[in-house]
């Protein structure tokens, strides 16, 4: 009786684990069978290459270089912005800050992750981009750049938090040698810490990536809409989510241009899983390294 | 047992009356522009019958045209008519689709209100939209760039600028495209060179709203068909409406429903 109940228990949290398998499954399989037809449409070359994303247009264009290189060209600029904030912030509440102000500091950059991305892209549209536009003089705010300096602010709470793990798990007789040597604590932190907990650090930086090519209200709200291939940082760019979020709704289903939508998000899963294998092959490595 | 009896039969009364309610039970969804006049309809009409349950959704035309089609909605708001393909759609799913024009919009078209420019023809709003013509000096304002902002290209509201303004052509390709009526207009009110188009229900004093072809977009001048962007709105029901979706559509186009429609910025049919 006793067994049973064992087996019935185990039988019960097995299921709910492989839950989420099957609903991972379930999202891969419904991607490709409503994306994939697309390609009895428009060839595989003329959607990834095509210039022109006009769905709705007759003959209609399905062409998603101008949404993927917007999608990269926002991510980049984030990049540039929450790297070395992200990481920086890192190093102070790991190995500088006392540990009272850790622990006033630490919660206060996680809330950043808790603040829903509609507020951000409102606070965006409605404070930074005016500010861009008159810094600048540009006719108008919401581009690449605006879109950048706030995926760029939230994807720093991801970045640090995991940074700061991998740098906390550097061991501690790595630095206690560095200090024996004579290195001064920025020499230690720069030529020791850092390069120990590289993985670790690279790791966070993919994930930000991830983090931020799949956001999609902001950018929605800030970039600009415009499906057009960007030149500069200062011009309106459309992203692979924006576009699905934004036309999703109003398409008519079962449609070539629905298809369509459905394609763009394979070619995003395709992007943000190959990111993950990354960064889980990049930890991996890091563990062995340091075991 | 007889405890067993009592708890059976309570729960299959339960089961009764939820079958009860299922009888009069609508479900709306569809098109984000007619949401309001459907929730506020729904909201009025279930105080005078408070039998009812109207559950109202939004998603888009396309989505509630589509659960129309699969049977998962009584009526699908839509802010444009169906297309070739969703009515094909339907035959093969022996669904009859059956429109009822419940409003009509008029689409406004809107700059900062720091900008001289006070009329435009459709050709020249044309030619702005299609990018031949790029800076409001052209039209006789300051030497200024044009910002183009359109809607999305599945938005109702586009579909209907481009068949009554662009007449198929395209959009110029660095146009901002924005997702909704809301954010159209908090882009112009910051944008001095902005130009864009939105419901008449959105207008605000913040923005100035053109003449076009010389008529000034207001309720008056879309309901005599002066003023030429303006769309009707639809509820689509399978087939003729029967019970509850009857007596719903009814409401809608009663006095009471039509000024329901005015409140809520649409143009009354009457």
């Amino acid at each position: 009786m006793r067994k049973v109940k064992e087996n019935l228990i185990r039988g019960f949290f097995c299921l709910f684990a492989s839950l989420s398998i099957f609903f991972l499954l379930g999202i891969v399989i419904v991607l490709f069978k409503e994306g994939l037809p697309i390609f009895k449409v428009t060839t595989f070359k003329e959607f990834l290459f095509g210039k022109f994303w006009y769905p709705t247009s007759e003959p209609p264009e399905f062409g998603i270089l101008p949404l993927i290189l917007g999608s990269f060209l926002v991510t980049f600029g984030a990049l540039v912005i929450s790297v070395p904030l992200g990481v920086a912030s890192a190093i102070y509440i790991s190995e500088i800050a006392s540990p009272k102000i850790k622990e006033f500091i630490k919660p206060v950059i996680e809330l950043l992750a808790g603040i829903p991305s509609v507020v951000y892209g409102f606070f965006g549209m409605v404070v930074v981009a005016p500010q861009v536009a008159k810094i600048f003089n540009l006719a108008v705010g919401l581009n690449a750049f605006t879109a950048s300096l706030i995926l760029g602010i939230m994807a720093i709470p991801t970045i640090t938090s995991i940074s700061e793990d991998a740098i906390s798990a550097v061991p501690k007789r790595f630095k206690e040698a560095s200090y024996a040597l004579g290195a001064n604590k920025w020499e230690t932190v720069i030529k020791v810490t850092l390069p120990a907990a590289g993985g670790g650090i690279t790791t966070a930086i993919i994930l930000g990536i991830a983090r931020v090519i799949g956001e999609t209200m902001t950018v929605l709200m800030v970039a600009g809409g415009a499906p057009v291939i960007p030149h500069s940082f200062f011009e309106p760019v459309r992203t692979m989510t924006a576009t699905i979020a934004a036309e999703m709704g109003e398409t008519v289903v079962g449609s070539a241009h629905f298809c369509a939508l459905f394609a763009i998000a394979i070619v995003l899963f395709l992007i943000t899983l190959s990111f993950n294998i990354l960064a889980d092959i990049l930890s991996q490595r890091f563990r062995k390294r340091l075991g | 047992m007889k405890r067993v009896i009592l708890i059976w039969t309570f729960i299959t009364f339960l089961g009764l009356s939820f079958v009860h309610a299922e009888e009069k039970k609508l479900v709306i969804q569809g098109s984000t522009t007619v949401l309001p006049i459907a929730q506020k309809c729904a909201e009025v009409f279930m105080q005078k019958h408070p039998e009812a349950n109207i559950s109202v959704r939004g998603g888009g035309s396309g989505v509630g045209i589509a659960a129309l089609i699969d049977g998962i909605c009584d009526i699908a708001d839509s802010s444009r008519p169906m297309k070739k393909k969703e009515i094909i759609k339907a035959e093969e799913k022996g669904v009859n689709p059956e429109p009822h024009v419940i409003a009509m919009d008029g689409i406004a078209v809107i700059v900062h209100p720091s900008n001289p420019v006070n009329e435009l023809t459709l050709t020249q709003l044309k030619d702005i939209y299609t990018g031949k013509i790029s800076n409001w000096g052209q039209l006789g304002g300051k030497n200024q760039k044009i910002v183009v902002i359109s809607r999305d290209v599945a938005s109702g509201t586009f579909e209907c600028f481009k068949k009554l303004v662009l007449k198929g052509e395209r959009v110029r390709p660095d146009a901002l495209l924005q997702a909704s009526n809301a954010a159209v207009l908090s882009v112009v009110k910051r944008t001095k060179g902005a130009i864009g188009y939105v419901g008449l229900g959105y207008l605000s004093p913040e923005v100035k709203a053109l003449k076009i072809e010389g008529v000034t977009p207001s309720q008056d001048t879309v309901l005599k068909g002066t003023y030429p962007i303006s769309r009707p709105l639809f509820m689509y029901t399978n087939g003729k409406p029967k019970g509850l979706a009857k007596d719903f559509i009814d409401f809608v186009l009663s006095k009471e429903g039509q000024k329901i429609v005015k409140e809520q910025g649409f143009i009354p049919l009457k």
